[in-house]
């Protein structure tokens, strides 16, 4: 993201660690894949894939939240949905 | 990667005739739009269904002199102070309803929590779900009709909560919205993108073609985001629909376009989905934290109201989204008058 929640040293490029999920980078951004190949992404700000189950690697396609579907979370918080919703996909 | 659409036809170059009544509150609008008479006070409206047809269509009608006006309508009708009265009193139902019906969990994380899960498998309460696993191409039709109320005015709602902001919550927003709007570019703006699913799936493209088409459950979860964007003291609340619309959109998309592409769509069709899976997982981080963060950072008070944003978001699309699968189970069509 091109803005900041504190100040930044100098011009360092920053990068953010989601907890679980991606790392955020601030676009354009080249990533260079194990077999050589080239991935560009010119968005503003790009989530790149950490978890490995991307469908869309490099990039981060929320593959992430999968749970199996028996799962009934960590027990606290609200009962958990049966899925998520069908927004307006997307924005 | 060729767009397969034909030649493109701006589906605002001209504004849309007025939709059909859906009851006496509407028919008392409509009639009056149509005579330029300021509509009977009140009346009816004072104690409507918030969450019923005959309002939601007068509800459209009152927002979309806000969006694109009607055919032969005076412009100045936007402002004028007997239809924002009306506007006003039917906002308060929508909104009554909405209260009475959310859970209210404490806070954002609490309501995010279940968003940001994704069961494996098949979900059969899911529209999307469905579609990906046994939908037809008239099913997607039919949806994308549907969803054309909002995606051929996409992200329109939520520019309005922008000058209600400020800092990261500005930045963020206004950082999203560039990408909604194609970043610059006229052809990848994403109203575009989804007139061209239309033209390569057979559908009419024109501006409000398919509002008589539309169950008053898809007019609602519209007139949920004008009613955000158009209320300063609704900004909250659009920021969190904004957020729930961005989390849930990701993984829906993918199965969308799986559903396009079993279906035999074209790449334009496909393509409007595909974007969405990576963009919006992009957008996802940046909404929650830059935009909802820099809110609650700024006017912590307004955590209640970014929650009922998204509670009401999700609520109205599973009322949605139950409409959909109930008529679909019984191969039905979902549409009110079989257009698509």
């Amino acid at each position: 993201m091109p803005y900041e929640s504190e100040e930044r040293d100098g011009d360092a490029r920053r990068v953010w660690i989601d907890e679980d999920g991606p790392v955020l980078v601030q676009g354009p951004v080249e990533v260079v894949l194990p077999d050589g190949r080239t991935a560009r992404s010119d968005r503003f700000t790009v989530a790149l894939c950490v978890c490995r189950r991307s469908r869309a690697y490099p990039w981060c396609d929320t593959s992430h939240r999968l749970v199996p579907r028996t799962g009934q979370g960590t027990g606290t918080g609200p009962p958990q949905r049966k899925g998520t919703p069908d927004a307006d996909h997307g924005t | 990667m060729p767009i397969t659409a034909p030649e493109y036809a701006e589906p605002r170059r001209t504004a849309p005739a007025l939709p059909a009544p859906r009851g006496e509150i509407s028919a008392r609008l409509l009639t009056a739009l149509r005579s330029g008479r300021a509509p009977d006070p009140v009346g009816a409206a004072a104690d409507a269904d918030g969450l019923g047809d005959d309002l939601h269509l007068a509800l459209y009608v009152l927002y979309e002199l806000h969006y694109q006006g009607f055919e032969a309508l005076p412009e100045q009708l936007e402002w004028d102070p007997a239809l924002l009265a009306l506007r006003h009193t039917l906002e308060e139902r929508f909104l009554a309803a909405l209260r009475a019906g959310v859970p209210g969990v404490p806070d954002v994380r609490a309501a995010l929590m279940g968003l940001l899960v994704e069961p494996t498998g098949h979900d059969p309460t899911s529209v999307t779900h469905f579609l990906q696993k046994q939908g037809e191409p008239w099913h997607l039709r039919e949806y994308a009709a549907l969803r054309s109320l909002y995606h051929l005015k996409e992200a329109d709602p939520h520019c309005w909560v922008l000058p209600r902001l400020h800092g990261r919550a500005k930045a963020g927003m206004v950082a999203v919205l560039y990408d909604e709007f194609g970043a610059g570019r006229a052809e990848q703006v994403h109203a575009r993108l989804f007139a061209d699913l239309m033209a390569d799936l057979g559908l009419e493209t024109e501006y409000g073609r398919y509002v008589d088409a539309a169950p008053g459950e898809m007019l609602a979860v519209v007139n949920l985001m004008s009613l955000c964007g158009l209320r300063r003291a609704l900004r909250g609340a659009s920021v969190g629909h904004f957020a729930a619309v961005e989390v849930t959109s990701s993984p829906g998309s993918r199965r969308l376009a799986k559903a396009l592409r079993r279906t035999g769509a074209g790449a334009a069709a496909v393509r409007f989905y595909e974007e969405h899976v990576e963009a919006d997982a992009v957008h996802e981080q940046v909404v929650r934290r830059e935009v909802i963060g820099g809110l609650l950072d700024q006017e912590p008070r307004l955590e209640e109201d970014v929650v009922f944003g998204i509670e009401a978001m999700v609520l109205l699309e599973d009322r949605l989204g139950a409409t959909l699968l109930s008529r679909w189970h019984h191969h039905r069509s979902a549409l009110r008058t079989p257009s698509a």
